[in-house]
């Protein structure tokens, strides 16, 4: 979707801000919410960064990183059907009641074991061992496709239209973009294609730059 | 009332982020999906073990072992885990080396996509708004305020990381370290070098034995 979210080449954000200490979390509540998600054994149906890209964008311009995460991870139970609104509700008044109030620690190593397991073993590429057939040979020269896809895309807006060289083929993998319901995400060919400064941002481009991004066979044309 | 807000302004305890988060866990752990135990784990293992020291470790072995240079040039992925690093946000690597004709930095302008196994959590910086609009934009611009200037015969390559390979950079290694051992030259690497906002300069005088 043509989001808040697909900020590269915006202005307006100003200097890039850098802390003297920083900290990983600056609130004991982001820990958690970033554990949380860690070691919650459920998927959110159509991914954590669908439904942060969903967020009202001026909702998503004043909230933090982790504020993003912990909607889109109470999102993400409410529509996998974990969790119901009404228990939801009832928690945040109990603790609105009682703000001081730690959650009950329960403790349990065997979840430990398969946090800690999820986290470290390499997990399974998102890459396919099928006979496709790359159409863009590395060096051809290919053009972006103008989409404008509604859903869940990772194509950024100022890459669209663009001429590009394939640089490097890395192999067939999960297409990431929102499918229609019910429709699996199709394996396709995934390249790093290069784009001069000058394409992307014209006369304002700083000298001898260039950026690459990792294209789906079907975002390209040939140029 | 509502406060207007920025990114950088984070709701502590009380908040109503803090609240939703413990009703969050609490029912969580009430479902018996996540316990205290597991919260715990995983924080320890980002705030102390996997961070960017992991990286580090494997850009001092590149330096001195150039067929192990090549491995990780070639399958990131695999070279990496050969010192005992991968996992998640970091199945598929991408190691780009820097030269002195070819710099190369690191962003993701859709979200925060970054190689966690060898740089543990990303900074604050990297996530924000600024720097995923304007690096690809702007990248002279942006590595200057970081403190680097690079001359226009350099060219400079920006990875927007969009789809699921995680980049890191290989810098290059200073000049003046060649009596430096495996751990004193992995004690010279920064993660900001391995984002690509940073070189590594050579160490000072003082610091050599």
């Amino acid at each position: 979707m043509n989001g808040i979210h697909d900020m590269g080449g915006m202005h307006g954000f100003g200097p890039i801000v850098r802390e003297m200490d920083e900290p990983l979390f600056h609130q004991d509540w982001e820990r958690r919410v970033f554990a949380i998600r860690q070691v919650t054994p459920v998927p959110i149906p159509g991914g954590s960064r669908n439904n942060i890209e969903q967020m009202d964008p001026a909702t998503y311009l004043t909230t933090s990183y982790y504020e993003k995460w912990l909607h889109s991870a109470i999102k993400g139970m409410l529509d996998a059907g974990v969790i119901t609104e009404t228990e939801l509700a009832a928690k945040i008044a109990q603790y609105q009641a009682t703000p001081t109030a730690a959650v009950a620690r329960h403790e349990d190593p065997h979840l430990v074991e398969q946090a800690r397991a999820r986290i470290r073993r390499p997990l399974k590429s998102p890459s396919r061992d099928l006979p496709l057939q790359p159409q863009f040979p590395v060096g051809s020269l290919v053009r972006v496709r103008n989409l404008h896809p509604p859903g869940h895309t990772r194509l950024p807006r100022y890459v669209r239209g663009k001429p590009g060289q394939v640089t490097r083929y890395y192999g067939i993998y999960d297409f990431q973009d929102a499918m229609p319901a019910g429709a699996a995400a199709p394996p396709q060919p995934l390249y790093a294609v290069r784009f001069d400064g000058q394409v992307l941002w014209g006369p304002a481009a700083e000298a001898n730059s260039v950026v690459y991004l990792d294209m789906w066979e079907s975002y390209l044309e040939p140029a | 009332m509502s406060t207007i807000h920025t990114e950088h302004q984070i709701p502590g305890p009380g908040s109503l982020a803090d609240i939703r988060t413990k009703a969050l866990e609490s029912l969580l752990i009430e479902k018996g999906l996540i316990s205290s135990d597991a919260i715990d784990a995983i924080v320890r293992a980002y705030e102390h073990d996997i961070g960017p020291l992991n990286g580090a470790t494997v850009v001092a072995r590149a330096w001195v072992d150039p067929v192990y240079k090549q491995r990780l040039l070639s399958d990131g992925t695999s070279a990496i885990a050969e010192l005992g690093f991968g996992g998640r946000e970091g199945v598929d690597m991408v190691v780009l080396e820097n030269t002195p004709t070819v710099h190369n930095v690191v962003v993701c302008t859709l979200c925060s996509c970054y190689p966690w196994p060898v740089l543990g959590l990303p900074p604050a910086w990297y996530k924000s708004y600024a720097y995923r609009a304007r690096v690809v934009r702007e990248p002279r611009t942006v590595l200057q305020e970081f403190g680097l200037e690079l001359p226009d015969m350099v060219e400079i390559r920006v990875w927007d990381s969009n789809s699921d390979m995680r980049y890191m950079v290989l810098p290059e290694r200073p000049a003046g370290t060649e009596h430096l051992s495996e751990t004193e030259l992995r004690d010279l690497v920064t993660r900001d070098a391995m984002i690509g906002v940073a070189r590594i300069a050579t160490p000072a005088p003082a610091a050599q034995r």
